[in-house]
């Protein structure tokens, strides 16, 4: 009887020991999926956040912030991102940013959106669908040439505009994007980049390309007819007002959303986020108050833009205390680039890309490799798996040469690529409107409609 | 018949319209507009761009009144006008040719 007993126990434990593994993969893959439900979660509702920062975000701030003649008009020239750079990012954009290819470009292996479904892609995230790495990072693409259009506001042809963009995507956009992101790009820290740059969310690949870029077109195109004799004050700054605290929400699918997934560190990026936010906001009004004596709203919103512009490279890396300061030195440093080097030197940016996300993007890049620390972000080990000291306050002081490598490819490639595409668009299409067009305004002369018919 | 042709601050523009009605005045024809006198307009900054805006906003009131009525018209106006300040604007009195009211035809003071 006993020994009847040890039998059925014996075999009762063997029979769950061969069920264990069984359980234990079970239970293992219900873990991978909820991981991969929170992450895919956060992901498209970041991309969606993402989308809004361009419609209405973008398009509402740059809206309200020139003539009631041309309101449409600059609101369709974002908006039209949103349809187009879409079509292009399905066909060629997203392999020419994300396929492997050289340093410097991806190649064609996920033309037409070959290949990238529901299974995840290990080397950009591990969690989540690779479509929805895609859908994230197209959001991204259709910003960055919305961004410039505020260089050319007032009085470019909308044709010409869209050659531009296109042309600009493809020479400018997917390069840079490939470069810092993509893999085996020449200067992407994670995967395989023969420098070792920091770029969270797009401090170079969105801010300082469209930055700079537009300076180049606002530089090329020259000054609006009547600039600095007529006036030209933002027709509706209800509109910008809206705009910017659109554009400040969305910025936190842009930031948290780059840590591609659900984690701390995409907690650790909202909070940089709104933290420089804030300060800048402060700063900008602050220079105001004491160089005009009065902190105006188009000043607030503008600071609370510059903040988000420079914590973008950031984000990812830094702590919320150097997220206060560079958060304020993006609102002064801005404001000096508008307020007051604009007026010496002279030239037309009509609603400051440059002086915002050019300028407020390169010092971010330059901040991160002063405040990047480990302590935020342990992506970086090494043989032993211990976690590698980052930026200057981790004792890494040589990561700012790396970070002013990546601006500088920035600028060169922004200046020269956009130079280049702007002579090729000005003999194909033509760039400016012509002058009547510009002084009835876009609106009427590009798109025969007006925004404002109060007595219909 | 005098017509008067007021530029008032905007926002005395209710006062002023109690004040004719009181005496009996209904008829009158505003207008919004823009201009400046001796007062001086004020600075606006957009990003540092600085624009003077010397064409401050007023209203304009017009009306047609029976010459007898017309220094107790003119007295309830600049009355409830007034501020004291620079920027309190000016009135200005026409003789009237002929007025007509469209609906039957009634001629001069019968019009009005």
């Amino acid at each position: 009887m006993k020994r009847l007993a040890t039998l059925i126990a014996c075999t009762a434990a063997a029979a769950a020991a061969q069920q264990a593994p069984d359980k234990i993969a079970a239970l293992e893959n219900a873990v991978k999926a909820a991981q991969s439900a929170g992450d895919n979660a956060w992901m498209l509702t970041s991309s969606a956040l993402v989308l809004m920062m361009t419609g209405p975000g973008l398009a509402l701030f740059y809206g309200g912030l020139v003539r009631k003649k041309n309101v449409l008009a600059t609101m369709m020239q974002s908006f039209i991102m949103m349809a187009v750079i879409t079509v292009l990012w399905a066909l060629v954009g997203y392999s020419f940013a994300f396929g492997e290819g050289n340093p410097f470009i991806g190649d064609l292996r996920y033309m037409f959106l070959n290949g990238v479904g529901a299974a995840p892609n290990g080397d950009y995230a591990g969690t989540i669908p690779h479509q929805t790495y895609m859908i994230y990072q197209l959001m991204f693409a259709i910003i960055t040439p919305a961004l410039i259009t505020g260089a050319f506001a007032e009085r470019m042809k909308f044709k010409g505009m869209l050659l531009f963009m296109i042309l600009w995507a493809l020479v400018v956009y997917n390069p840079m994007a490939h470069m810092v992101w993509g893999k085996g790009g020449l200067l992407n820290a994670f995967l395989g980049g023969k420098f070792r740059a920091f770029d969270f969310a797009g401090g170079t690949v969105v801010h300082i390309t469209s930055g700079v870029s537009a300076l180049v077109c606002a530089l090329y195109l020259g000054k609006r007819k009547g600039y600095g004799t007529e006036p030209m004050k933002p027709h509706n700054l209800v509109l910008s007002f809206i705009g910017a605290c659109l554009l400040w929400v969305g910025w936190f699918g842009f930031n948290a959303g780059s840590a591609v997934a659900a984690s701390g560190l995409a907690t650790s990026a909202f909070v940089a986020t709104h933290f420089a936010t804030a300060t800048a906001a402060i700063g900008w009004c602050l220079a105001e108050w004491m160089h005009n004596g009065k902190p105006s709203v188009l000043g607030g919103i503008s600071g609370a833009v510059a903040g988000l512009v420079a914590i973008t490279p950031a984000s990812g890396f830094v702590k919320p205390m150097p997220a206060l300061v560079i958060g304020l030195l993006a609102g002064l440093l801005c404001y000096f680039m508008v307020a007051i080097l604009k007026q010496k030197l002279g030239y037309d940016d009509s609603l400051d890309a440059f002086g915002v996300h050019g300028a407020g993007g390169t010092l971010g890049a330059i901040m991160t490799g002063v405040f990047a620390t480990n302590e935020v972000n342990d992506a970086l080990k090494d043989a032993a798996g211990k976690p590698l000291p980052l930026g200057l306050v981790d004792g890494n002081g040589g990561q700012i040469v790396d970070q002013l490598v990546a601006v500088a490819i920035a600028w060169v490639l922004a200046i020269v690529g956009t130079l280049v595409i702007l002579k090729v668009v000005d003999m194909v299409t033509g760039l400016r409107a012509e002058e009547e067009e510009e002084v009835v305004g876009l609106d009427l002369s590009m798109h025969g409609e007006e925004a404002y018919n109060l007595e219909s | 018949m005098k017509k008067i042709e007021a530029i008032i601050q905007p926002f005395k523009l209710e006062e002023v319209k109690e004040a004719l009605k009181s005496i009996g005045i209904d008829g009158m024809t505003i207008t919004e507009v823009r201009g400046h006198g001796r007062q001086k307009g004020h600075k606006e900054v957009y990003r540092g761009q600085e624009y003077t805006v010397d064409l401050l906003p007023k209203v304009k009131v017009e009306m047609v009144v029976n010459s007898a009525r017309l220094e107790e018209v003119l007295k309830a106006l600049t009355t409830a006008a007034r501020t004291g300040k620079i920027g309190d604007g000016k009135v200005f009195v026409y003789d009237v040719a002929e007025a007509i009211r469209i609906r039957n035809d009634d001629r001069g003071e019968a019009a009005l």
